[in-house]
């Protein structure tokens, strides 16, 4: 049973930080920075809804695309929300989280080879699911340019390979968001390249500075764009695992032949769960993100008032502090926060070679965690002085 | 609600410097603001909350809701008679309520007995008191915005992307 796994697998970069991973989980007491999902439980009438939807039996499959009703719910708050227009019978598809429709366009859209531009720090997935797909991940570091991508970036990554660029924000891991102007100017490069946009921008709910404009709502995106949202992170909704795609007839209908194969569809209970945070949960949701916003203040200040350089993410909740100014690299940083504090805060590396010298610390957190973490992250930097 | 009270009202321990950093703006401001909230009667006391289950102490041990009904009084309506009525420290709350009558009175005590004899001597016969209904509390599950049950552990993974 020597090759039993096939050669794609084996090929994958496996995470060098499962074993860090590892090191955690097996620790008692570890005041943990490393969460990437809301410390909040999904507000109560969403979780009621769900009750009421299995004593009432809904218990069964869905339509493939996703029940119409969830579907009619999106497409009216998009419209209503970002000004975008998509009919809810062939331009949208229910997903399970954001990560499937990311995999089912890849799959959708890629022939061995092509090849799809990955800003850099990126979401861990994005180039493997590229990979797997069949195309070649290219890496776009931004560490220069204050984690932002140029749309020089794009023009100089892109070769005639180049299909699709994968575009997340506000971004996991850095935090960072483009204001419309930026867009604006990505835009032009993106089209002048005749790429793809895929645009994951499941923590828009969660933007601080200013309004969170959609990629898709700029002139002619639409056409050249995938929309991918979810609820996991705007309602606490992790575990439920449902998300959206939006985009053109084909890409979707192409996407939903891979789903109808391999997911069917997604948990009806979910789904149902769905319908009730977009009628219900807007209050839950602003309450949660000032929450958010008084930690991410609370938390850069304390970084940099200790010597730990740090932008000001706009969103998401996320922190990716510099630690050059240790003289560690960001495995040692974390192991030995993690042995001396029990703390836990994850390696930069994660996210990408060229995020060596940065770790991520989520303020998904209690605010008395956050204050002991930081107390203990302070001990840990005059110690190792 | 000014972000200020919003988190005062769900921790009243959070200092003046730590409002101060998670909302971006100066200590003296904060504490300023604070300062003219308790002048003004916004912010009225801190407290904590606390289970008395838990305390294994015979205060308060009892609590009942009375629904009170009030004969008005002309100039003063409702507020003299209610005004007799919270005075009384046996008095927890006490509401003016639409329906079918007037207070809602919350009064703690150590036993039964003592809720009653409040009730019998103090309340019932009280001038202007039509009548009284008295419910004794079994439990306590929810109180201003708290669960009152020990919170489980956190359910999520130790670490994730």
């Amino acid at each position: 049973m020597d090759n039993i796994v096939s050669k794609k697998v084996k090929e994958l970069q496996p995470s060098g930080i499962r074993v860090f991973f590892d090191l955690v989980l097996g620790m008692k007491d570890v005041i943990s920075l490393g969460v990437g999902e809301p410390d909040f439980v999904t507000p109560w009438n969403i979780r009621e809804s769900a009750i009421f939807s299995l004593e009432e039996g809904y218990t069964s499959y869905t339509s493939n695309k996703g029940l119409m009703k969830l579907r009619l719910q999106i497409a009216r708050f998009l419209k209503s929300r970002h000004g975008l227009d998509y009919n809810p019978e062939d331009e949208i598809l229910v997903t399970v989280g954001v990560s499937e429709g990311l995999d089912l366009v890849c799959r959708s859209i890629l022939n061995p080879g092509d090849k799809v531009l990955i800003p850099e720090p990126y979401y861990v997935s994005y180039p493997a699911v590229v990979a797997l797909a069949g195309g070649i991940p290219v890496s776009m570091p931004t560490e220069k340019t204050n984690f932002k991508l140029k749309p020089k970036d794009i023009d100089k990554y892109c070769d005639k390979k180049t299909k699709a660029v994968i575009f997340n924000y506000p971004a996991n891991p850095t935090g960072v968001s483009y204001t419309k102007k930026e867009l604006r100017e990505l835009r032009r490069a993106i089209l002048r390249n005749k790429l793809l946009l895929i645009s994951d921008e499941v923590y828009d709910e969660l933007t601080y500075d200013f309004e969170h404009t959609a990629f898709v709502s700029l002139p002619q995106m639409k056409e050249h764009a995938l929309y991918l949202n979810g609820f996991s992170k705007a309602y606490a909704m992790t575990g439920w695992r449902v998300g959206y795609a939006c985009g053109p007839k084909d890409i979707i209908s192409a996407m939903t032949k891979i789903h109808q194969y391999t997911i069917m569809c997604v948990s009806i209970t979910s789904q149902m769960a769905a319908c009730e945070a977009l009628v219900a949960g807007r209050k839950s949701l602003e309450e949660m993100k000032r929450e958010y916003r008084r930690r991410r203040e609370f938390v850069i200040e304390r970084l940099n008032s200790m010597g730990l350089k740090c932008l000001m993410p706009q969103g998401a909740f996320y922190a990716f502090p510099s630690i050059k100014s240790t003289g560690l690299s960001s495995m040692d940083f974390c192991q030995r926060l993690l042995k001396d504090q029990n703390v836990a805060v994850v390696p930069g590396t994660a996210f990408g070679p060229s995020a060596e010298g940065y770790v991520r610390m989520s303020y998904a957190s209690s605010f008395e965690d956050l204050k002991e973490a930081f107390t203990r992250i302070e001990n840990f930097l005059k110690k190792n002085k | 609600m000014d972000e200020i009270l919003e988190i005062l009202e769900k921790d009243a321990r959070r200092t003046p410097e730590e409002i101060a950093r998670m909302l971006k703006k100066k200590t003296a401001g904060i504490k300023e603001a604070i300062r003219k909230y308790e002048k003004e009667g916004v912010i009225l006391k801190y407290k904590a909350v606390i289970n008395k289950e838990l305390t294994r102490s015979d205060d308060s041990a009892v609590r009942a809701l009375i629904e009170v009904n009030i004969i008005p009084q002309k100039d003063t309506g409702f507020e003299k008679i209610a005004e007799r009525i919270y005075s009384f420290p046996e008095v927890s709350s006490c509401y003016l309520v639409s329906g079918t009558y007037d207070l809602l009175v919350v009064v703690e005590g150590k036993n039964i007995h003592t809720v009653a004899n409040f009730v019998a001597e103090k309340l019932a016969c009280m001038e202007n008191v039509r009548g009284t209904a008295t419910h004794f509390l079994l439990k306590k599950y929810k109180e201003d915005g708290v669960i009152l049950k020990h919170k489980e552990g956190n359910k999520r993974i130790a670490i994730s992307y």
